[in-house]
């Protein structure tokens, strides 16, 4: 059977892997969204502008520094969890007290002066990113190839957000940070540091988003606009898989990517709305998202 | 503020702009005026039902191309192509609104984002938007015999739809009827346990909003004679709210001083500073939630209030 549906296998394949490193992403961006909502009740606009900054930094490491991918990987997320960490210390702490609105607000007038910044800097154009050596090629799986760095980012991505689940599901830490979520005061009245944990969630989500731009630079142009699109969509998988669970967003992140990625094969002009749609008909008959708490 | 002093800083304004283009570039007002449409119309979400839309470009760019598309290539009056773009945009909203009141809070918000993205996209994608180009060389006609090719005739046609539309926006948070949004954005719960049917309350005021944000659209087309997907772009939705919080949130002027400033200001700075423009788009954000939460309208009623020795909230 080398067709499905009048599609060749390994173009339905190629379609299906790519659709999982795209899903990689969103599960990557969503995961950081819901880890910062959980603690700070805050919905983070600049998270895309983080993700732009990862693959930026990334280009601009090797560009200037001569800093390879290997340790792009490593510093680029620190780097930009430091950024978020000053602005989350310097601007955001202060919005805590008000609405959530203001502070959602805030992240956007951010999201637009990173972005703008790095416009007016570099262009609106794409650089081109080499993927490194060492996953360059593909592997023969005998029915398909599957290119070596759709699997690493696929395994990393994978990885990284089991790793967040068990941290936050079954250790100490996480036990705090749960405790947090739900009693900030009582949690601190305990003698836990609330600020110091905010201060790290924040720093941890909008690290995976840098993460997550890191992985991204060899697979798209890595310039200034590849954030703000790609937020969007990630919002309407927020919105369709709910915040309240972990797995529940890196899974809904994963299956929308496929389901993207499936599109593009059977219906390629519906391939950029397809997740909109989806949001639309879960709205529509359940409202609270497919693992959401009615909020 | 003391309601009876209302009239008289109406008549004024009203007089300011009745002479205005003998003054100013009168395509710059009107381009203020459109924006000041819209920004009230979203001011009636935000400020008055307390529910934060980032779509509004929707229906600001829908009636836009549908006004464009009814009067250039259907060749319909001018003012039905006004009423086709504001009922078209009413339609979305009540399409838009139904799935996203749904969800409250920060789950509206990032609802009505992705369904503008998905509204932008089908724009894009249609064969009778005209794709990237958008839709060029709108004829203006003519309204009453006048015709609308002159910048001033049209300049008092904008005026007078304006002012309609802020009179419909200042009557809906004075009624019965915006008391009850009111309620609701002060507290939902208390508004369903007296008994309103809240979600029936925001999506009339939603496919409200809708309507007049289309019928700003409508009219942008007039003035510029043409629709493109910049006025569909999630940045124009993020632009109204900017607008609206400069202003000041929940005050009757504060969206169309929000607007006359950022107008002017992108006007003064597009060719000055290129993408910077953005960037100082952010920087008046992050300024305003930071420590001007009340806007420039807010925060000079405030000052009123303290020099007449008024206690302030």
């Amino acid at each position: 059977m080398n067709e499905i549906f009048g599609v060749p296998l390994p173009a339905l394949l190629g379609q299906l892997t790519l659709g999982l490193v795209n899903g990689s992403f969103y599960a990557m961006l969503s995961l950081g969204l819901a880890v910062i909502f959980g603690m700070l009740h805050i919905i983070n606009f600049s998270h895309g502008a983080c993700y732009m900054m990862g693959a930026m930094f990334t280009w601009m490491a090797l560009e200037y520094l001569g800093l390879g991918y290997w340790w792009a990987l490593l510093l680029v997320p620190l780097g930009v969890a430091v950024v978020g960490i000053v602005l989350e210390r310097l601007l955001l702490r202060r919005l805590y007290r008000f609405d959530y609105l203001y502070a959602l607000l805030l992240t956007f007038g951010l999201a637009l002066m990173i972005e703008g910044g790095f416009r007016q800097v570099f262009g609106v154009a794409g650089q081109p990113y080499a993927i490194p050596e060492a996953l360059g090629g593909a592997f023969d799986l005998g029915f398909m190839m599957l290119p070596r760095y759709r699997a690493w980012v696929i395994a990393v991505s994978l990885t990284v957000c089991l790793f967040t689940w068990f941290v936050i599901e079954k250790t100490r830490l996480g036990a705090y940070l749960r405790a947090a979520t739900e009693n900030p005061r009582l949690t601190q009245a305990f003698g836990i540091n609330v600020p110091l944990m905010v201060m790290l969630t924040y720093g941890f989500g909008v690290g995976l988003a840098g993460l997550a731009g890191v992985l991204a630079a060899p697979t798209a142009q890595v310039g200034p606009l590849m954030g703000s699109n790609l937020i969007i969509v990630v919002f309407a998988v927020v919105v369709i898989g709910g915040m309240g669970s972990i797995l529940g967003s890196v899974l809904t992140g994963l299956g929308l990517g496929v389901v993207e990625g499936l599109t593009k094969v059977f219906y390629p002009e519906a391939s950029a709305v397809v997740v909109f749609v989806i949001m639309a008909v879960v709205l529509w008959f359940r409202p609270a998202g497919l693992f959401g708490k009615e909020a | 503020m003391n309601p009876q002093r209302f009239p008289l800083g109406y008549l004024a304004l009203l007089a300011l702009l009745l002479i205005a283009p003998a003054l100013v570039y009168p395509v710059l007002i009107m381009k203020v005026l459109c924006f000041a449409v819209f920004a009230c119309a979203f001011n009636l979400l935000l400020g008055y039902t307390g529910l934060l839309s980032f779509g509004h470009a929707a229906f600001l760019g829908g009636a836009a191309y549908l006004t464009a598309h009814a009067l250039k290539v259907w060749a319909l009056p001018t003012l039905a192509g006004l009423a086709l773009g504001t009922l078209g945009a009413a339609a979305l909203g009540w399409v838009m609104g139904s799935l996203a009141i749904r969800r409250q809070g920060i789950y509206f918000a990032m609802s009505t984002l992705a369904l503008a993205q998905l509204v932008f996209f089908l724009l894009l994608k249609s064969e009778f938007t005209g794709g990237e180009d958008g839709l060029q060389g709108v004829p203006r006609g003519s309204v009453l015999g006048f015709d609308l090719s002159s910048d001033t005739h049209l300049y008092y046609l904008v005026l007078a739809v304006a002012a309609g539309a802020f009179w419909l926006i200042h009557r809906t948070i004075h009624s019965p009827f915006g008391q009850i949004l009111k309620a609701i954005r002060e507290n939902e719960a208390r508004a369903v346990s007296l008994g309103y049917d809240v979600d029936r309350y925001k999506l009339l005021a939603f496919v409200l909003s809708a309507a007049v944000s289309g019928l700003a659209g409508a009219l942008k087309t007039l003035v510029f004679s043409f629709a493109t997907l910049s006025d569909a772009h999630w940045h124009t939705s993020g632009e109204v709210v900017l607008m609206t919080l400069l202003g000041g949130v929940g005050t009757v002027f504060g969206p169309v001083a929000g607007a006359a400033v950022i107008v002017t200001l992108q006007n003064e700075l597009a060719d000055k500073v290129g993408s910077l423009v953005t960037v100082i788009m952010g920087f008046i954000f992050a300024a305003c939630v930071l420590a001007f939460r009340r806007g420039l309208v807010g925060e000079a009623i405030a000052l009123f209030r303290r020099m007449i020795g008024e206690k302030v909230q």
